[in-house]
């Protein structure tokens, strides 16, 4: 899916525009700091329409634009997203489906239906250039769809009746051969129109930890409030009239604003960053699950290995030189378009220099899955490639002691070996491997000092699983994986206190992708397998679970850097606010004015401006998000600790000293 | 302040810690059902309550019925105290013919002692009867203590267990008594005789300075003695306190009495982690009470040091600082250590006049009661007080590493957190909102012995004495009025009750939830990072809130007393 850049011109005027409509009193009752500074500025408005005065209108301007600054990250959060339900929209516009009137039968009749007319077990017919009107199911035929509506890539993809392969999703386009579609949901429920809410926001909930730490916050707010109202009285004995204006004042800015106004914010762009990275969470709360994940099954091919197996070594028996056998191989796999024999090709070349020859009147024998060999027939050799037991069987020899020893070597290192013969000749062996993908071992590396635990999901026997295991750096394995054996082990790590990540695309995976805290389905697997997780990938990638676990870790880190940060300015507040209010009645709290603010007027002052910009200026990060490392939790903690708790203490009084100097140089205060 | 003082201090601490691990972990044996080396003594006489009371030791209670058991046996206490002390005339052991004691002072200090606060708004060598004492407040100076140990080990087990129980109160209770208090007191209150306490009916007859001849009543002082110390009741026998020569007659027994109160919160953080499976958490928790205690005495010891300079202005020799309220045979180092340590536990025995303190030394223990007592806090409510904290500063600090927060493997959720909110809610509510209504009602002002900010001192002091049931009085205020009974009163019942039912729903609903496995990953709860980030939620969160008010008291006071300004 395209996305927007962070901030986006369009974006922002939308956002402006709707900041101002999220006044409604209604609306923000359901974040209780914001709301209690909506009265505060409300009450300050009023007391200042009836004694105006310059003071008291800056202050309740300042309180409005604390409200509205929080309101306008909400809307910037929120405009992200609707930029993308927009084009997401354009995919869903209204189609005509063929709605086939006698399935059973197969004569073909249709009829053309508004899609919004459809029904769950309606079958439809698609041809080349239809949009497929709702998401279902392929019963018949096989076609290639452009899905780029959803995923954003253009190529095609194939999708076939049978198997996992069969689902389609309604607003993709059949480009080549028609398919009948058996209809699985109801207009309006695909998974473009829960894309569009969940993008939108429709359907946003608080996340439970976004609950928890809202109910931290009111409460906290709770207590000021206290504190504030009982200053009244404490003032009054001491012998001072504090008025409403600055009691105000003072209660906005010990209420941590600036985490109540980005906290939903913060929500929004997490679910954001994850849909910029091709990633739909059915919930909020799979994002932060994600954060919290300690175990990631993570399926051994195309996550851990490149997809195929590849040739690395060439294994000569005696008397038989490597060029010759490299040369031997070569030939033997030029009718070999599969890619481990064209592996084997490659390395020939690459190691031994090979050259292709001229072959005239050379016969290939292409590989096939029934003799599982493949070779060439030139100038009276016969020379052939494959699976051992094959290559045995053609060269009519039984294996020598030296040939088995090879054979095992290669069988016990994780590999496959393959026998290359030529006539009744052994020549040797190739070994192939799975090659570990680059750089994967580290990254296992970092997510053990995350705290993360690897294990390898493979169909491979004990033998190779291991081998693979250890050469990747994995902390588990499990072999001759079955979908039962998945879910087994999922019900054990969970028993153990512990949350499990997994993806899959099969029917049989969905029981554990349903079971696991994190379930990623990829959007190419079958319907069972996406209604099962709790997350869908668009790219269909199963590297991604990693990243996956990192943005959430990211939501997690921002949300609690930016409470830490704004409770930490409050001790600054105080020391701005607090000596001025009573400096009348006692001259010698002037001691207390640390930061030797110009004015009593202008310290509130500055203390509450500073109190709104900061919203603002903390809107990028809350968006971006703080940025992850990849280290354990106490080295994590340790830097957080030091930048948004530490930073949190010290900046404010820098920021209220600047302010006040800005505002004794403008004659405001 | 000098070495010498500041070595006085750390061999008094020293002798806390000695006994702070196998205290701690004799209490964990004892609280997790094992066998102590009490038990071929007292194990018959425990099975034996257990069988007159009806009671089933192996049967488990959820949250909610191990609160109902102790409000249903603090209730039974209260009637029974506010008896007590209305009857008192018609009572028995009663030689100097004490009259009842008014309805509002008895309800205040039935209050008082049930929620081992022990604030007395009396004079007790003349309101009450030996009876009182002893039949009264004295075995409610057990059970309160023991209450407190038995709530902080029913929110123990929510973070030792999964299985959503919380234990017995009956059990808890009893062993509680039976097995630590009565046991420790003995000890206690024979050191204290042989440190020259009395414990005695009899009277002396002794002829003052001025040449006349006075009778001057001994008591049951060295048991009193040692449970209200050892008890973190507070309440003396004498109005004087610990500052009574026969209640603390001399240095050593001063040492004594710092290291009983201080014996049981101190080892109860070790309990706690070793019931947890992990003492390191102990240790850490520990720290943490021991770095914002420590700094509390440092900064007494260095504003009593500091002096006067109004009374140095008269021609009073500044090298001892500021002894008015001071008892010589104690010092300045010494007082500084008792005056943090009973504010930092909810001891409130005093062994100075805190209303004598200087400004700033009068600011510490205000803080560290607003604190909510739990540096290290009363037996038992010190180390559930702490726990809310940690699982606020996990709460708000353990986002930061990228995982929703837990502490000890417990998922920390919206339920824990409204219920953690709800109880520190309580203290500004119930010390801000009595002492801001006070300040402002002439007939509670009338109570003042000062005006200004040390009357507002006097008024903070009071209110957060009651909340926090530390019970220490900054004197200066006469809270012997019904105002001042009924509101005390009333803020006791609050601190105490009003805050750990929360809090035991909270464990309740901790308890339920199973423990999450640690990693690298996890919140690491044992780091020094920790242990400061503990001292910085606990004064972010637990003391911003009463700056205002301290500000506008011993703040203002000390900056006015440099510009010598009094009141």
């Amino acid at each position: 899916m395209s996305s927007p850049a962070l901030f986006d011109r369009a974006i922002l005027t939308a956002a402006a525009r709707d900041s101002v409509r999220k006044l409604d009193p209604r609306s923000l009752m359901r974040n209780p700091v914001i709301f209690v500074t909506e009265v505060g500025a409300a009450l300050t408005t009023f007391l200042w329409l009836r004694a105006p005065d310059a003071f008291s209108g800056q202050i309740a301007a300042w309180l409005w634009f604390t409200v509205l600054f929080a309101t306008f990250a909400e809307a910037v959060a929120e405009g992200r997203g609707k930029a993308q339900a927009a084009s997401l929209r354009q995919a869903r516009s209204d189609v005509q489906a063929k709605l086939l009137l006698h399935p059973d039968t197969n004569d073909g009749l249709y009829e053309k239906v508004n899609a919004q007319t459809l029904a769950p077990g309606d079958v439809v017919l698609v041809e080349t250039g239809d949009v497929i009107p709702l998401d279902g199911e392929i019963i018949a035929g096989v076609a290639s769809i452009n899905e780029a509506a959803i995923t954003g890539e253009s190529a095609p993809v194939i999708r076939e009746a049978g198997g996992d392969r069969s689902a389609v999703t309604g607003g993709t386009t059949v480009l080549s051969d028609a398919i009948h579609v058996r209809i699985t949901v109801a207009p309006g429920e695909t998974f473009i129109d829960r894309m569009i809410a969940l993008v939108e926001g429709a359907e946003r909930q608080k996340t439970p930890n976004e609950l928890a730490l809202s109910v931290l916050l009111s409460g906290m707010t709770l207590i000021f409030l206290i504190a504030v109202v009982t200053l009244w009285g404490l003032a009054g004995y001491s012998g001072t009239q504090v008025s409403v204006v600055v009691l105000v004042a003072l209660l906005v800015t010990l209420i941590p604003t600036t985490i109540g106004g980005l906290l939903s914010a913060i929500g929004i762009a997490g679910m954001d960053r994850l849909i910029r990275f091709n990633v739909i969470a059915t919930s909020g709360r799979a994002v932060e699950a994600a954060g919290d994940v300690d175990t990631l099954l993570l399926d051994k091919t195309g996550t851990i290995t490149f997809g195929n197996r590849m040739a690395t070594e060439f294994l000569p028996m005696a008397g038989v030189s490597a060029a010759e056998l490299a040369s031997a191989s070569l030939l033997a796999s030029m009718g070999d378009e599969t890619p481990e024999g064209r592996s084997i090709v490659a390395l020939a070349r690459s190691d031994f220099g090979l050259e292709d020859q001229p072959m005239i009147g050379a016969v290939l024998v292409p590989f096939a899955a029934q003799t599982r060999l493949s070779g060439i027939d030139v100038a009276g050799r016969k020379i052939r490639k494959g699976a051992v037991d094959s290559v045995l069987r053609f060269a009519g020899a039984s294996a020598s002691p030296e040939f088995r020893q090879a054979v095992d070597r290669v069988a016990r290192s994780g590999g496959t070996p393959l026998a290359v013969a030529d006539g009744a000749r052994l020549l040797g062996v190739i070994h192939l491997k799975d090659v570990i993908k680059p750089g994967i071992r580290d990254r296992f590396a970092a997510l053990r000092a995350m705290g993360i635990r690897t294990v390898m999901v493979t169909g491979d026997n004990p033998v190779t699983a291991a081998a693979i295991a250890s050469e990747a750096g994995v902390d588990d394995f499990l072999a001759e994986a079955t979908p039962e054996d998945k879910l087994a082990y999922i019900r054990r790590e969970q028993v153990g206190g512990r949350l499990i990540a997994m993806c899959g695309d099969g029917t049989n995976d969905a029981p554990a992708l349903a079971q696991a805290d994190v379930g990623v389905a990829m959007q190419t697997g079958t319907q069972a397998a996406r209604e099962a997780g709790n997350m869908v990938d668009l790219d269909s990638s199963p590297t991604k679970l990693i990243e996956i676990v990192e943005i959430g870790k990211q939501l997690l880190m921002t949300r609690g850097s930016l409470t830490t940060f704004s409770i930490a300015n409050d001790v600054a507040k105080y020391f701005a606010i607090l000596p001025a209010l009573f400096v009348t009645t006692y001259p010698q709290m002037q001691a207390l004015n640390l930061m030797g603010l110009s004015s009593p007027q202008s310290a509130i002052l500055s203390a509450v401006i500073f109190n709104a910009l900061i919203i603002v200026a903390l809107i990028p990060l809350a968006l971006r998000g703080v940025p992850y490392r990849r280290v354990g939790a106490a080295a994590l903690l340790r830097r957080n600790l030091t930048v948004y708790g530490l930073g949190g203490l010290v900046l404010p009084f820098i920021g209220i000293k600047v302010i006040d100097l800005g505002l004794a140089a403008l004659h405001l205060a | 302040m000098s070495l010498n003082g500041w070595l006085q201090i750390a061999v008094t601490l020293a002798l806390v810690l000695a006994v702070t691990l196998p205290l701690g972990r004799y209490m964990a044996v004892l609280f997790t059902g094992g066998r102590t080396v009490l038990h071929p003594l007292l194990g018959p006489v425990e099975r034996g309550f257990y069988r007159v009371a009806g009671v089933n030791p192996q049967a488990e209670q959820g949250w909610a019925s191990y609160a109902l058991a102790m409000l249903t046996f603090s209730g039974a206490g209260l009637a029974a105290l506010y008896a007590i002390l209305r009857l008192q005339g018609v009572l028995p052991f009663n030689p100097a013919g004490l009259p009842g004691v008014a309805p509002d002072l008895a309800f205040n200090t039935a209050a008082s002692f049930l929620t081992n606060t022990n604030w007395q708004a009396y004079f007790g060598e003349v309101t009450l009867s030996p009876f009182s004492q002893m039949a009264g407040l004295a075995v409610q100076n057990f059970l309160s203590a023991a209450t407190g140990i038995a709530l902080a080990m029913a929110v123990t087990r929510a973070f030792a267990r999964s299985a959503g129980s919380l234990g017995n109160f009956w059990v808890d209770l009893t062993r509680a008594t039976l097995y630590l208090l009565l046991p420790l007191s003995i000890v206690v209150a024979l050191a204290y005789v042989a440190l020259g306490v009395p414990q005695s009916f009899a009277t002396l007859d002794v002829t003052t300075l001025e040449g006349t001849q006075q009778v001057v009543p001994l008591g049951p002082l060295a048991s009193q003695e040692a449970i209200k110390q050892l008890g973190t009741n507070g309440g003396g026998y004498f109005n004087a306190n610990a500052a009574h020569p026969f209640e603390n007659p001399s240095a050593l027994s001063n040492i004594h009495a710092i290291w009983a109160m201080l014996v049981i919160s101190a080892a109860l953080p070790i309990t706690f982690g070793r019931m947890v499976g992990s003492e390191r958490q102990g240790w850490a928790l520990l720290s943490v009470m021991a770095v914002l205690l420590i700094g509390g005495v440092a900064l007494v010891y260095w504003a009593e040091t500091a002096g006067n300079p109004l009374i140095t202005a008269l021609g009073v020799d500044p090298s001892m600082g500021n002894m008015e309220g001071k008892e010589v045979r104690f010092g300045q180092a010494m007082t500084a250590l008792f005056v943090a340590v009973t504010t930092g536990l909810s001891c409130g025995a005093v062994n100075a006049m805190h209303d004598s303190l200087t400004p700033l030394g009068g600011l510490v223990p205000l803080l560290l009661m607003q604190l909510g007592e739990v540096l290290p806090g009363g037996v038992g409510s010190g180390l559930y007080g702490m726990l809310v904290f940690s699982v606020l500063a996990v709460f708000v600090a353990g986002l930061m590493v990228g995982r929703t927060p837990e502490f000890l493997g417990k998922k920390i959720e919206a339920r824990e957190i409204r219920l953690a909110v709800l109880a520190v809610l309580i203290l500004p509510l119930v010390i801000l909102g009595f002492t801001a209504v006070s300040a402002m009602l002439p007939a509670a002002l009338a109570s003042l012995n000062n005006a200004g900010p040390h009357g507002l001192s006097e008024l903070l002091y009071a209110y957060s004495s009651a909340a926090g049931n530390n019970g220490s009085a900054f004197a200066g205020l006469n809270a012997n009025t019904p105002w001042f009974n009924t509101t005390l009163g009333i803020a006791m019942m609050l601190g105490r009750f009003a805050y750990v039912l929360p809090v035991l729903a909270m464990a309740g609903s901790l308890a339920a939830k199973p423990r999450a496995a640690a990693s690298a990953g996890t919140f690491p709860t044992t780091s020094l990072l920790f242990v400061g980030l503990l001292v910085g939620v606990i004064l972010i969160l637990g003391g911003l809130q009463f700056f205002p008010a301290l500000a506008l008291g011993p703040i203002v006071e000390h900056v006015l007393m440099h510009a010598a300004t009094t009141f």
